[in-house]
């Protein structure tokens, strides 16, 4: 049985502007101990689906619409609010995409770091500041003991995003949802931020959610990729397959706008046009003006489904879409 | 000059943006004095009468509105009128060979009632109401704005057009309402005038929370499972803190001075008790033939208004990095 099971979410958000469908209709799959990559542009809905998850969208706007999230046999989407706080932070847990921001600059690291310890193990200050040192210590931050009292502006944004880790992990949870860990960070710490949730997650065990729309820390890290786009999956496969036989106009044209697969001195290649306005978004392929490949030829008067085409490798049944192009 | 090993290890001790603003703070000079002056008036005013051999409240119809540094020679009965008791009359005066002369050094007023004793006094009425007032609006224009901006949509629509309505209310019929309806007291002061300045607290905190609350660092404390109250007072309202005191060191001189206006208009503090709203009417009221009973007076309350409006201003310079000069 899978840790987690997403079916058919559905989340729209109500707004004076009409009705955005940020997430329609999105299934995934986490074993445990896995990592799975969710792939897409801004506004794909990547986030959507983690935060609706964790009961973190703003409702209103948002409203869940339908669908279900099994975690472990619970349906996250129909628990109360009190017994969705018992599971965040202790079961499943988030890192966020920009470190400088994700930390109070009021209070000092260790308050911070003990906090999930006081409300979910119930430990005195006392008691946890033990567990939060050695938290410290095993995402690398040196001096731990002294550093833990410092405040948050006194770390760069490569430690605190350690120090979100560190706080993340403490109390060991089944699943870690990371929201594009790495986008705010230089080249050199993304590297060495991602070796450190991997091997945190090879010693705790973790399974991992991974957002992100740069593919190159997908291969690093992801043993299964998402691909969304406009609110939809439009494949979903192992990497390695994913890498070497992308079926979906999308996913290829993702992989093309990779800068170091591109020849050097040249134009960088970008998707042409805009992603969708979700709350215009009429019936048929959401890609197809986009899509340079074969857009004539995708559907136009219903939505592509997902079909599996090969065993674990799922794609959107879009003529022209899986289209393999010509060039 | 190379850093010495407990240099070192000071730097690594942390330091918030609390000491931060305290560095800031000190080296505004204005600020500083007003801050040092603001605490000798204070102290002045709460621990002066023990020195001060006077009664705020005995009359003296013989020395009515004598000039600042009149001798009044004592009596055994008005010794023991103005709080002493006869054993230290008899101890001080020897049993009659050493007779007893006091100085009114701010003179009396029209009932004989000695001026420094009564400004002193009246300083403690008004400081209270101005520090008490205000902690009220503290409490509770902190909780509700927080609650409001923290719950956002509808609820917060809902909070924040009652706090509309309310300011909407006209502040000195509500004042002469409660006064007429309940007998006129400290408490009833305190209690209107907190009332009445909660709602801007409310508007500011609100505002900042409004921000806040859609941070990241909100987000990250809400999945790690922590519950909406401890959001608000442990991650939230630290954030807040700086707007929020700066708004207090101005309330206080606000408050003083409707304090001040209450009195002045016959609907604050009720005689024989003084503060410097009062003293100021009565010396309003003479001033043509007795000036030191409207100078004395205002010149404490001007003073502490001053100071308090200074350190008000430093302390915006020093916690709001973005608005400082420098």
């Amino acid at each position: 049985m899978p840790l987690l099971n997403v079916q058919n979410l559905r989340v729209a958000f109500h707004t004076r502007n009409g009705v955005v469908r940020a997430v329609s209709g999105v299934s995934l799959n986490v074993d445990k101990g896995q990592t799975v990559g969710i792939v897409g542009e801004s506004g794909s809905g990547k986030s959507v689906t983690c935060y609706s998850m964790m009961g973190l969208i703003p409702m209103p706007p948002g409203r869940i619409e339908g669908g279900t999230a099994m975690f472990d046999g619970i349906d996250l989407l129909k628990l109360s609010a009190a017994e969705m706080r018992r599971i965040r932070g202790k079961r499943i847990a988030m890192i966020f995409q920009d470190p400088m921001t994700s930390l109070n600059p009021y209070l000092r690291v260790s308050t911070q770091l003990i906090e999930p310890l006081q409300i979910h193990q119930g430990l005195s200050k006392k008691a946890a500041l033990p567990h939060a040192i050695q938290a410290m210590a095993e995402v690398g931050i040196k001096n731990p003991e002294e550093r833990i009292r410092q405040y948050p502006h006194e770390f760069s944004g490569g430690m605190r995003q350690r120090v979100m880790i560190a706080m993340s992990l403490i109390t060991r949870p089944e699943l870690l949802i990371a929201d594009e860990p790495t986008t705010a960070l230089d080249v050199t710490i993304q590297k060495q931020v991602l070796e450190l949730i991997k091997e945190r997650q090879r010693s705790l065990g973790t399974a991992v959610i991974f957002i992100t729309h740069d593919l190159a820390v997908v291969s690093e890290v992801c043993d299964y990729v998402n691909v969304m786009y406009a609110g939809r999956l439009v494949e979903a496969a192992p990497v390695a397959d994913l890498f070497r036989r992308p079926r979906h106009a999308y996913t290829r044209a993702l992989m093309r706008s990779i800068p170091a697969l591109q020849p050097k001195g040249g134009t960088l290649y970008t998707i042409p046009g805009m992603p969708p306005d979700l709350s215009k978004l009429g019936p048929g392929c959401a890609f197809r003006v986009r899509n340079v490949e074969h857009g004539d030829r995708c559907l136009t008067d219903r939505d592509p489904e997902l079909v599996e085409i090969e065993p674990g490798h799922w794609v959107q049944n879009c003529p022209g879409c899986m289209e393999r192009s010509a060039a | 000059m190379t850093a010495t090993a407990e240099e070192i290890d000071d730097s690594i001790r942390g330091r918030s943006l609390w000491q931060d603003a305290w560095a800031r703070l000190r080296r505004n000079r204005l600020a500083v004095l007003c801050m040092v002056l603001l605490t000798g008036i204070i102290f002045t005013c709460f621990i002066g009468p023990w020195f001060c051999p006077w009664n705020p409240e005995i009359q003296n119809l013989k020395l009515r509105a004598t000039p600042p540094g009149t001798m009044e020679t004592l009596t055994e009965a008005s010794w023991v009128n103005h709080g002493g008791t006869a054993e230290e009359w008899r101890e001080l005066t020897n049993g009659g060979a050493n007779p007893q002369k006091r100085r009114h050094w701010f003179g009396t007023d029209t009932l004989g009632r000695d001026l420094l004793a009564r400004t002193l006094r009246g300083g403690q009425v008004s400081l209270m109401v101005g520090l008490v007032a205000t902690l009220v609006a503290l409490i509770i224009g902190v909780a509700y704005g927080a609650a409001a901006g923290y719950a956002g949509g509808r609820t917060d629509d809902i909070m924040m057009r009652a706090v509309d309505t309310l300011r909407a209310l006209p502040f000195m019929i509500f004042v002469i309402l409660l006064t007429t309806m309940f007998e006129k007291n400290l408490l009833l002061i305190f209690l209107a005038i907190g009332a009445v300045e909660w709602l801007t607290m409310a508007r500011i905190v609100r505002a900042q929370v409004l921000g806040l609350a859609r941070q990241e660092f909100v987000d990250a404390a809400r999945s790690l499972g922590l519950q909406p109250g401890r959001i608000i007072f442990r991650h939230i309202v630290p954030n807040v803190l700086g707007p929020v005191i700066v708004y207090a060191t101005l309330t206080v001189p606000a408050v003083m001075l409707l304090e001040a206006g209450l009195s002045f208009l016959g609907l604050g503090v009720q005689a024989p008790d003084s503060s410097w709203g009062t003293l100021i009417d009565d010396g309003a009221t003479n001033m043509e033939s007795f000036w030191w009973l409207l100078v004395f007076p205002s010149a404490f309350f001007s003073l502490t208004l001053f100071c308090l409006n200074f350190a008000g201003d430093g302390l915006r310079d020093a916690l709001d990095v973005k608005s400082a000069k420098d």
